[in-house]
């Protein structure tokens, strides 16, 4: 009796998974289908989760580590990622097969505040791999699009073919109920139809209600400050203005200390904050 | 309230009593140095006052195999030992109070549940010495925590029940329980005032979280930098210190993998260092503003008390002097005679 309740109490285990379905998204980013394998977790796990929110994805051997959720609880079944090939944990699941194993603990962290956004315009602004996590809120809103007031995405990355769902976006971009530009820093091919330029120059685009807007951001590093300026010059409230931030964990529960920030823990009070957090907190960003 | 008392005579016999609740542990000196070891009661040092590693090893041992990996399925195996871990002061005590509230938030660790399930925590009264300061931290008594507490009084101790497994555990040790009388509570009283006299060194701890917020961009950082040999030892020996660390780990004699978990440091360079090589906190003094912010703010807007219990173990382990007490007083612009302070560091 007592073993069974330490198997299953136990948070730190890992829940099996298979790969299901994988495919390149650009030269080092590869998205991943995956299916918890015991088939009574399937739904309430992969039904309930809240757009943002990540999961400890790990191999045996290896190691663990954090990743976004880039599906969405609307379409729930499986589990989606999407994963740049840049340390020894990526480097090992890019020589995974189809219906090969994995392991995952969570989903962990807040994930976007979906219920405050209701009725609010929504404006996205996605850079490089920061698409992965806004993808699950803005499948979310397309889901469920009467909830939301209007949406705009913007989307930029340094050349075509970097661009993440690019074909996904190109067809989304048909849809009259959503507004959504993409952009490049550079076309070296010489055949891309869209904007050329860093992502900011998308704004002239936008026309939102100001005082009813939730803002959300994602991107590298750089691009915050840059974007932060552009949702103030319209008149975005710190408190709506959302961003999702990446550090290393290897708990995900607010045990472990490495996503420490102040006294916030990265993994149990964000990865999703507001200007104001980042703001209030110093070294957020 | 649950209250007894036994005779000087009689504690020896009383702990050997508790062994059978589990193996006995406590402080044995090793040359300088004491620490939290296995041993008969005769070998314990009752006057010792911190031990070099705190108790919470007992707790969330550092290092242990939380997962074993064999044959495609995982396993958790960890049964910790039954354990009676006596001679924790007070500060040992509210830093066990600390770890218990943030291992069980949000999440319950396990680890720690089952650790904690199979330790008898007996503690014992203390006279401070010239390091003590947890009358500044308001952890120089404690009223929970603990299992039992005994309070030396010279020729007799008193016993103070602090739960119903301490309760459950003095059936082992009837036969040497006498009932308190007046007398003996009026001694205690006179030891207490005799006992909180006794402080020397004095350290302001009021005003910290806003002083520490406040002084975010402080020289004194930069300064304390430079000094910092990133040893991690401050982070080993403090009672408070949760942070861990998981890898994996191959056994090949057994041909299966090993989950290890082990203490952490953050003031280790990889602390914060992510895959791709970014480090959110390269610097020698942001890692250390975080540990002092950590302690010094975040608990006390969690918690409502600093993660500071006043044991002095940093004041006596830092090989450069970086301590609670060296940077509150630095923080505070007074005078301390710290090594960092008056270090002349190139920046080569």
């Amino acid at each position: 009796m007592h073993e069974i309740l330490y198997q299953q109490d136990n948070p730190y285990m890992p829940e099996r998974a298979r790969i299901v379905r994988k495919y390149d998204l650009t030269r080092d980013v590869r998205f991943f289908q995956v299916r918890l394998c015991n088939p009574d977790k399937v739904f309430p796990v992969t039904s309930t989760y809240s757009p943002g929110q990540f999961m400890m994805i790990s191999l045996p051997y290896v190691g663990e580590a954090p990743f976004s959720i880039t599906s969405t609880p609307s379409r729930p079944g499986l589990f989606e990622f999407c994963i740049r090939k840049v340390g020894r944990l990526t480097s090992r699941l890019f020589e995974l097969e189809e219906n090969d194993f994995i392991w995952l603990r969570g989903p962990f962290g807040n994930g976007f505040p979906v219920e405050s956004m209701i009725g609010k315009d929504l404006l996205f602004v996605a850079g490089g791999l920061g698409a992965a996590p806004l993808r699950s809120l803005l499948l979310y809103a397309l889901d469920n699009r009467d909830l939301f007031g209007k949406l705009f995405y913007l989307h930029g990355a340094r050349t075509p073919a970097d661009m993440l769902f690019r074909e996904e976006f190109f067809q989304l971009k048909q849809r009259k109920d959503f507004q959504c530009y993409l952009t490049v820093d550079q076309d070296p091919e010489g055949n891309w139809p869209f904007d050329k330029g860093v992502v900011t120059s998308l704004f002239k685009y936008v026309k939102v209600n100001p005082k009813n807007t939730a803002a959300v951001v994602c991107g590298p590093p750089v691009m915050y400050k840059y974007v932060v300026q552009e949702f103030i010059k319209l008149g975005i409230p710190d408190a709506n203005i959302y961003m999702t931030l990446e550090r290393k964990m290897k708990c995900g529960m607010g045990k472990c200390g490495q996503c420490v920030v102040g006294h916030k823990y990265v993994c149990v009070d964000g990865p999703v904050f507001t200007l104001w957090d980042v703001k209030n907190i110093k070294g957020l960003i | 309230m649950r209250l007894f008392k036994i005779k000087k005579s009689n504690l020896f016999p009383f702990l050997r009593g508790l062994e059978g609740f589990g193996e006995l542990w406590g402080p044995v000196r090793k040359g300088e140095k004491v620490v939290y070891a296995r041993a008969k009661p005769e070998e314990f040092d009752l006057k010792a006052l911190r031990t070099m590693i705190p108790a919470k090893k007992f707790l969330l041992p550092p290092k242990f195999t939380s997962l074993k990996f064999r044959e495609s399925r995982w396993e958790d195996d960890y049964r910790p030992k039954r354990k009676v871990v006596f001679g924790l002061h007070p500060c040992g005590i509210h830093a066990l109070n600390i770890y218990h509230r943030f291992y069980t938030r949000l999440y319950s660790d396990p680890y720690y549940e089952r650790a904690k399930e199979a330790t008898l925590i007996v503690g014992l009264s203390c006279v401070p010495d010239e390091y003590c300061f947890c009358y500044a931290t308001g952890t120089s008594t404690v009223n929970e925590g603990f299992d039992l507490f005994l309070t030396d009084l010279g020729d007799r101790l008193l016993v103070w029940v602090g739960s119903p497994k301490g309760e459950e555990s003095l059936k082992l040790v009837g036969k040497y329980l006498e009932d308190v009388e007046q007398k003996d509570i009026s001694d205690y009283v006179a030891w207490r005032k005799r006992r909180d006299a006794a402080f020397k060194l004095k350290v302001d701890l009021d005003g910290m979280p806003e002083i520490v917020s406040f002084s975010y961009d402080s020289p004194v950082w930069e300064k304390m930098g430079k000094a910092c040999l990133s040893c991690g030892t401050c982070t080993m020996v403090c009672p408070t210190c949760t942070c861990f660390d998981l890898e994996d780990e191959y056994d090949l004699k057994r041909d299966e993998m090993h989950r290890q978990r082990f203490w952490y440091s953050c003031v280790f360079r990889e602390y914060s260092m992510v895959a791709g090589g970014h480090n959110f906190r390269e610097a020698r003094s942001e890692r250390l503003k975080l540990w002092y912010t950590h302690k010094l703010v975040g608990f006390m807007s969690e918690y409502g008390a600093p993660a500071c219990v006043g044991c002095s173990r940093c004041v006596v382990s830092c090989p450069v002097g970086i301590n609670v007490v060296s940077v509150v007083r630095a923080l505070r612009n007074e005078r301390t005679a710290a090594l960092w302070t008056k270090m002349e560091v190139s920046d080569a």
